[in-house]
């Protein structure tokens, strides 16, 4: 453990930080279609949320958050999530990600097209935010067990 | 070898510095970005028929769809590469 990740005044900071992080990460991913903002900016904010939490609290403790085979599953679930969003278009007999096809809402393909670019979004992130948290996890890995090593 | 390597970095920067005063003012109008017929297009269309105010997104997650899709794939198949490279198995 180094000194910085004993000190009281980081720790606490991070926990008071941590939830507002992955809350604002949330609102940028559902803020994208009205304002900057989307999947890959909202995932990213939050996997920097997770990686502040394990790089104070120490990466035991992180992947008790998030674990491997967490990150693994979601990586995967946010690229079906978007491609099935696309193949949700064809079963509705429309091009692959003609959104307007999918008969939400028959009158109107443009606010139907809204909410499906929401999810694709939605999807973008949580691939996104699996992504980064394992990057950081696998890089950090040998430093942990040197870490264990010296305990 | 660290200077050259020094010499080509800045090399590049000079040809970069260089190639950057022919771009176009920010927020010239009479830049081509602004007076292609499809930027007007978009503009005037894609509210309409993407049903999102931000035309960024409407470009990103309608018009062009696919390409991000493979962009997050690309995204997808890093993260799985490093996994495969780079994570040790559990004791």
């Amino acid at each position: 453990m180094s000194r910085i990740q004993e000190s009281v005044i980081i720790r606490t900071v991070v926990r008071i930080m941590v939830p507002f992080i992955l809350l604002f990460a949330l609102y940028v991913i559902m803020h994208g279609a009205s304002g900057p903002g989307g999947g890959f900016q909202g995932g990213v904010i939050f996997g920097a949320g997770i990686i502040l939490y394990a790089m104070i609290y120490g990466i035991a403790a992180g992947k008790k958050k998030m674990s491997d085979a967490l990150d693994r599953i979601l990586a995967s679930t946010g690229l079906v999530i978007f491609a099935g969003t696309g193949l949700l278009c064809i079963i509705f007999e429309g091009m692959f990600l003609q959104y307007g096809a999918v008969p939400l809402l028959p009158d109107n393909p443009a606010e139907v097209s809204k909410y499906l670019i929401d999810f694709v979004e939605i999807g973008i992130g949580i691939t996104v935010l699996a992504v980064m948290i394992s990057l950081f996890f696998d890089v950090s890995l040998p430093e942990s067990e040197s870490e264990e090593a010296e305990e | 070898l660290k200077t050259l390597a020094l010499f080509v970095v800045i090399l590049a920067g000079a040809m970069l510095i260089y190639a950057g005063q022919d771009l176009p003012a920010f927020g010239d109008p009479d830049s081509p970005a602004y007076q292609h017929r499809m930027t007007q297009y978009f503009i005037e269309n894609s509210l309409s028929e993407s049903g999102v105010p931000n035309i960024v997104t409407a470009l990103l997650a309608n018009y062009r769809g696919y390409d991000t899709l493979g962009e997050t794939t690309v995204i997808f198949t890093a993260g799985m590469a490093v996994i495969l490279l780079l994570r040790r198995r559990e004791r």
